[in-house]
């Protein structure tokens, strides 16, 4: 790698010599002038990054006419929270008046039993690919990975059928039964890859002393699970609780989640546009994955990476 | 455990092979449903797609075998073809610029700035957020009249121009700034952790050396993490194929044709024209795409994983 000199002489343990030296000083001003850049850099983009939810915050709290007046940047001159009673309750979009209260509880009768079947089915299946392998497990395990790639696309025309004989069109629980086949793929391969990491003697041990498939589940895997269930919970939530695909192709109107209903509410664009109450449907629709990521964003920056790099 | 005594066996002799068979069983019944789930969405749906792709459904999905029928009057239409060009255009400006920003902040980052868990926070949240939110927020910010354009032309500079969406030509750009703008904290998050993975020995030995931060990186750090940005641009570019809500939020497909991707047309043509046939062609499209990008990239990661192997 790099070409270390077999003689230096340099001793990277021996202090800096002390007193004046131009060198040093020199070195101390490039030192700040590189702190100095990197800190812009971060500033700006930081910038870039806040600005659009500033904007929306703001202007969830200001006044309609102000936002006419003044453009949607601006400093908020008017403070309330009309917008945000409107859009959880009596906005209307295509003639119903109930605002996103419906949808937002669509959303999660939909995101809290997919996520929790799918991580439940996921640690099942990736404690038995990684600790009862048997003759075909891997490939097995291979199949379940392709379903992560697949372009929902591709399952939009077998989904309508499979959920037209099963009664589940523009349901709910047809979307719970769409994001849990869909979830598994996901589930299982993060929990497969973190229990790989867990010492196969222990189980052994466990399995001389008589401890059977339930039980080194209870007692040695599930006690070691929590970082990997709350990673796979916060993913499966974001990711469930965001989707639109299959959110407006099966559903429609008061049994569509909060995605699609935000999509249908600022699309209505013939009269002058709300901008205040679509700035708290928006939030509103932002909230809960935002919440979710605020505290527990170690837990979700380590689940990307373990999905991804592994 | 610590209930079971290790003399098991002699005690247990008489019942064991039930209980072996069982204790075989029990993982695989449990595995059951979920192979079973698997293999119906990943082979059974697919192969089901490809067959009505081959068909002459419309508004109903019928089996009447047309061959690649589909397939030409896909290739024939205008706006599939600005929809696959539009793919190739977003995936490769999109993935580099979020790969640039991405590894600017990690790396900006990674000089042991203070409040760091603060920077990551900021430049990750949007991923939190749907694309659906993300691009209604854009598509308001880049409104001439309401957005951007109004805001730096109220500053006083009146002439000011930044209608990206209101034309044809530049909205595609729209579409993969508001992207980059979604996902670069992505990238950036894998490529710190991928910083951090460097052997700190190293760097060290790098800067005993002389070399200077800018030829640490480019000579020692990112070259280790090499391996990093494939997977990165790997996963953009799915995110680019199958990208649906951003466009659906942000432009709607336009203005005119302009921003037709072919996650769009699937959907168009499936449940808005009852071409079902032809959708299902463009979906298996789809499809190949993701393919074309993951087929030789798996190989590469099996190929890795043998090396690795024989070289200990």
């Amino acid at each position: 790698m790099a070409e270390i000199a077999p003689n230096a002489s340099f001793d990277p343990a021996r202090p800096n010599p002390t007193g004046f030296d131009p060198e040093a000083a020199a070195a101390t001003r490039r030192h700040f002038w590189s702190r100095f850049l990197v800190y812009a850099v971060l500033a700006l983009f930081a910038m870039v990054y806040l600005v659009p939810l500033l904007v929306v915050i703001f202007n969830s709290l200001r006044e309609q006419s102000e936002i006419a007046r003044n453009g949607l940047i601006s400093v908020p001159r008017s403070f309330r929270f009309d917008a945000w009673a409107q859009a959880w309750g009596s906005y209307c979009v295509s003639g119903t008046c109930e605002g996103m209260k419906r949808n937002f509880f669509n959303s999660l009768a939909m995101t809290i039993p997919a996520t929790i079947i799918s991580t439940i089915l996921g640690a099942m299946n990736g404690y038995i690919l990684s600790k009862w392998r048997f003759r075909g497990s891997e490939l097995i395990f291979n199949l379940m990975l392709l379903g992560v790639f697949m372009p929902g696309q591709i399952s939009l025309m077998p989904w309508a059928f499979l959920l037209g004989k099963l009664g589940l069109t523009n349901s709910t629980y047809g979307l719970v039964l769409i994001h849990v086949v869909q979830g598994i793929s996901f589930t299982t391969l993060f929990c497969r890859n973190f229990y790989v990491s867990i010492p196969d003697d222990l189980i052994k041990a466990a399995r001389i002393d008589g401890a059977g498939f339930w039980r080194i589940f209870r007692k040695i895997i599930l006690p070691l699970s929590p970082p990997i269930l709350i990673v796979t919970v916060i993913w499966q939530f974001t990711g469930i609780w965001n989707e639109y695909l299959f959110g407006v192709v099966f559903t429609s109107g008061q049994q569509q989640p909060i995605t699609a209903a935000l999509v249908a509410l600022t699309a209505g664009g013939t009269t002058a546009r709300a901008y205040d109450v679509m700035s708290a449907a928006v939030l509103i629709g932002a909230l809960p994955p935002l919440l979710i990521y605020l505290f527990g964003g170690k837990y979700f920056v380590r689940g990307l990476t373990q999905g991804a790099i592994k | 455990m610590s209930t079971h005594d290790l003399i098991v066996p002699a005690a247990a002799a008489t019942t064991r092979p039930w209980r072996e068979r069982l204790g075989t069983m029990v993982p695989i019944l449990v595995l059951a449903p979920s192979i079973a789930a698997s293999f119906v969405y990943v082979f059974v749906f697919t192969l089901w797609t490809l067959y009505i792709s081959l068909s002459n459904s419309s508004l109903l999905p019928t089996y009447g075998f047309v061959g690649l029928d589909n397939y030409a009057s896909l290739w024939a239409n205008r706006r599939w073809n600005i929809a696959y060009t539009n793919l190739f255009l977003f995936s490769g400006f999109y993935i580099v610029g979020s790969m640039a920003v991405g590894l600017l902040l990690a790396i900006a980052i990674d000089q042991r700035v203070r409040g760091e868990a603060v920077w990551r926070t900021i430049f990750l949240y949007p991923l939190a957020v749907s694309f659906i939110v993300t691009g209604t927020v854009w598509s308001w910010l880049y409104n001439p009249v309401d957005g951007i354009q109004a805001f730096v032309r109220g500053l006083g500079w009146t002439d000011f121009s930044f209608a990206l969406t209101a034309n044809r030509n530049t909205a595609n750009y729209a579409v993969i700034i508001t992207g980059i703008w979604q996902s670069s904290g992505f990238a950036m998050a894998l490529f710190l952790a991928g910083l951090r993975s460097v052997d700190p020995d190293l760097v060290k030995a790098a800067q005993i050396d002389g070399a200077s931060v800018f030829r640490t990186y480019r000579r020692v750090i990112l070259p280790t993490i090499a391996p990093i940005f494939l997977a990165v641009a790997v996963i953009q570019i799915q995110f680019a194929i199958k990208t649906f809500d951003l466009v659906a939020a942000l432009t709607r497909g336009g203005p005119g044709v302009s921003t037709t991707f072919p996650a769009i047309y699937v959907y168009d043509l499936m449940f808005q024209r009852g071409q079902i046939g032809e959708g299902a062609a463009a979906a298996m499209m789809m499809l190949a795409a993701v393919a074309v990008v993951l087929v030789p990239y798996s190989l590469w990661i099996v190929w890795r994983r043998r090396a690795e192997g024989r070289n200990g």
